[in-house]
């Protein structure tokens, strides 16, 4: 190095040390406490409550919420908040392995498209497209139809049909990023392929990618809720909010608490994962904006 | 403009050979296609007949060729349940769901955009305030579940309103609301965004240097150069109805076409599956088509790109 690049390079400050900070707003932190309580009442469910999800009592059916079952029994005389927290665990578990899973086949998807070009692309974006040509919800529902109901299928389902959002997304970052300075230098100092897809773009894309997951948790859960509503999905006995909702559905006249109680506990984990997803947004790329 | 859309249009009925395809495709997704079309305690020898009859012992390129064969004449086979063609049976309904999501999607721009242009022009009050907090819970709060609890209230509660079918302008009321919820969210929030960008321009301090009326200046001067982004959102939306529609016409017993879907569904009749599935991706299509095109004749930019 000669002495004047050392005299630059001494001047140019260099990267800061990696240490990430992530500043906490309000609605941040509220979307946080909601999803910490949500994972804790479904990871702590056999010590908060001592019923089963299944324990039926016939001679207590439909009881309206009381200090014995804090949200009442529904028509098996099951005690409704015990079976909210167990269905917890069926929405995060959906939640969680669909948006993993979809996300994993989507990068790997947007990554050979945007990186690779050409015919690969033009055939992989069709598909894209032509899935996106069919509302969400609806493919959604009649895969699920076809695949057959359980637990498994409606994750199949979702891993099917959620894929292409994240497969867009990162294809349109690889296109961007792939003509920037850094990645032609690399490239001209002879990196192979599989180095600058790994070391120079992956990296990059953590962050968007991160930031579509935190909002398509809510959106798969929600899509699990309202197939399982609609008498597809996750089937009784197993507890999931939307199954709950449609049992409920029938008994809206003489039990309330059987339509609501499920209801506010989805509202409630769509609200929270939606809002630390906003937050993330804003914090880790705010040019995105609102 | 006419290269533009005669590229969309191309592009378009690309995508809708493709969602044939996709159809076709589903049938095969549960492994033997033949039991989708046969009620589950079907004998085994009749079950061969059927599969003969149909052609579904033909090689599948054959099925493929006979199937786009079909859906080009508008034939795709008749309902399993009812003896009729399957696309006649959806059609008949679709006049309902159309009813409903137009009428959602009134209801959703005359309460959203007042809104958005109110919480920007009046950014940090109590109405800004209270309309996110809305905008926010209209996001979160699934259709099927606001809808029921709007059968609670006003059906079982205060016994005002009936709890599904179609009929009389009351029967409108539950369901549009239901479908419209999440929609006006929407677009409150864009409303809003776009007009706090547009409110900080210059011109707009020209217009009020100028002593033009505030009012005026909100809605002549600054809605109208805000409003690029809510037409485009406007065309997406009113796709994101007719998937809405599926979920909101079960709850409320909405003869329309998301409701045979799904009752199709339950009894297993396939063909009138693939005419709903179709149909509905030929309209979202054209609605993205629709939407692309306002885009590039509002904004003659995007045209050469």
């Amino acid at each position: 190095m000669s002495s004047a690049a050392a005299t630059l390079a001494r001047a140019v400050p260099g990267p800061r040390p990696a240490r990430r900070r992530l500043p906490l707003n309000r609605s941040g932190a509220l979307g946080l406490i909601v999803v910490v309580l949500v994972v804790g009442a479904a990871a702590l469910a056999p010590v908060i409550t001592p019923y089963g999800p299944a324990d039926s009592d016939l001679v207590k059916t439909l009881q309206s919420p009381s200090r014995a079952h804090w949200m009442g029994t529904d028509q098996l005389g099951r005690d409704l908040f015990t079976r909210i927290l167990y269905g917890a665990r069926v929405s995060l578990a959906i939640g969680l392995v669909t948006v993993g899973v979809s996300g994993v086949i989507g990068l790997f998807v947007g990554l050979i498209s945007g990186y690779l070009g050409g015919l690969t692309d033009a055939v992989l974006m069709r598909l894209v497209d032509v899935q996106l040509s069919f509302p969400f919800i609806l493919l959604a529902l009649v895969v699920n139809a076809i695949l057959g109901i359980g637990l498994q299928n409606i994750i199949l389902t979702l891993i099917i049909t959620g894929w292409v959002v994240y497969a867009r997304l990162v294809r349109g970052e690889v296109l961007a990023l792939k003509t920037l300075d850094y990645v032609e230098a690399a490239r001209a100092l002879g990196a192979q392929q599989m180095r600058i897809v790994l070391r120079h773009l992956l990296p990059n894309l953590w962050t968007p990618v991160i930031i579509l997951s935190s909002l398509q948790v809510a959106q798969f859960i929600v899509a699990e809720a309202a197939i399982s509503f609609l008498g597809f999905g996750v089937q009784p006995p197993m507890a999931s909010w939307g199954n709950m909702l449609n049992e409920g559905k029938t008994y809206i006249y003489n039990a309330w608490w059987m339509t609501t109680f499920p209801g506010v506990a989805l509202v409630l984990t769509a609200l929270g994962v939606n809002l630390v997803g906003d937050w993330l947004r804003d914090t880790l790329d705010p040019r995105l904006g609102p | 403009m006419l290269q533009f859309i005669a590229r969309r249009l191309l592009e378009a009925l690309v995508v809708v050979f493709l969602a044939l395809t996709v159809v076709f495709a589903l049938q095969f997704l549960a492994g033997d296609p033949v039991k989708l079309f046969l009620p589950t305690d079907t004998t085994q020898k009749e079950i061969e007949e059927f599969r003969e009859r149909l052609g579904f012992n033909d090689p599948w390129i054959v099925q493929y060729a006979r199937f786009l064969r079909g859906a080009f004449r508008g034939d795709f086979g008749n309902s399993l349940r009812q003896q009729e063609p399957a696309l006649a049976l959806v059609l008949l309904r679709l006049p309902a769901t159309l009813s409903l999501s137009g009428v959602a999607m009134l209801l959703a721009l005359t309460i959203a955009i007042p809104v958005g242009v109110i919480s920007a022009a009046r950014r940090n009050s109590w109405f800004d305030h209270l309309g996110i907090g809305a905008t926010v819970l209209g996001q979160a709060i699934p259709g099927f579940w606001l809808g029921l609890m709007l059968i609670y209230v006003f059906s079982v509660w205060l016994r005002v309103l009936p709890t599904g079918g179609r009929g009389t302008w009351l029967h409108f009321i539950m369901p549009s609301i239901t479908l419209a919820a999440f929609v006006a969210a929407r677009f409150a929030r864009l409303t809003r965004s776009m007009m706090l960008d547009v409110l900080g321009q210059d011109y707009i301090r020209t217009a009020r240097a100028k002593g033009l009326a505030p009012l005026r200046v909100l809605y002549k001067h600054a809605l109208k150069n805000a409003s690029l982004p809510i037409v485009t959102l406007l065309a997406l939306q009113l796709g994101q109805l007719l998937g809405g529609a599926v979920i909101t016409e079960t709850i409320f017993a909405w003869p329309g076409v998301g409701r045979f879907l799904v009752q199709a569904l339950l009894n297993r009749d396939f063909p009138v599956v693939l005419v709903g599935v179709f149909l509905t991706a030929v309209l979202y299509s054209a609605l993205n088509l629709v939407a692309d095109m306002a885009y590039a004749w509002l904004n003659p930019r995007i045209r050469y790109e």
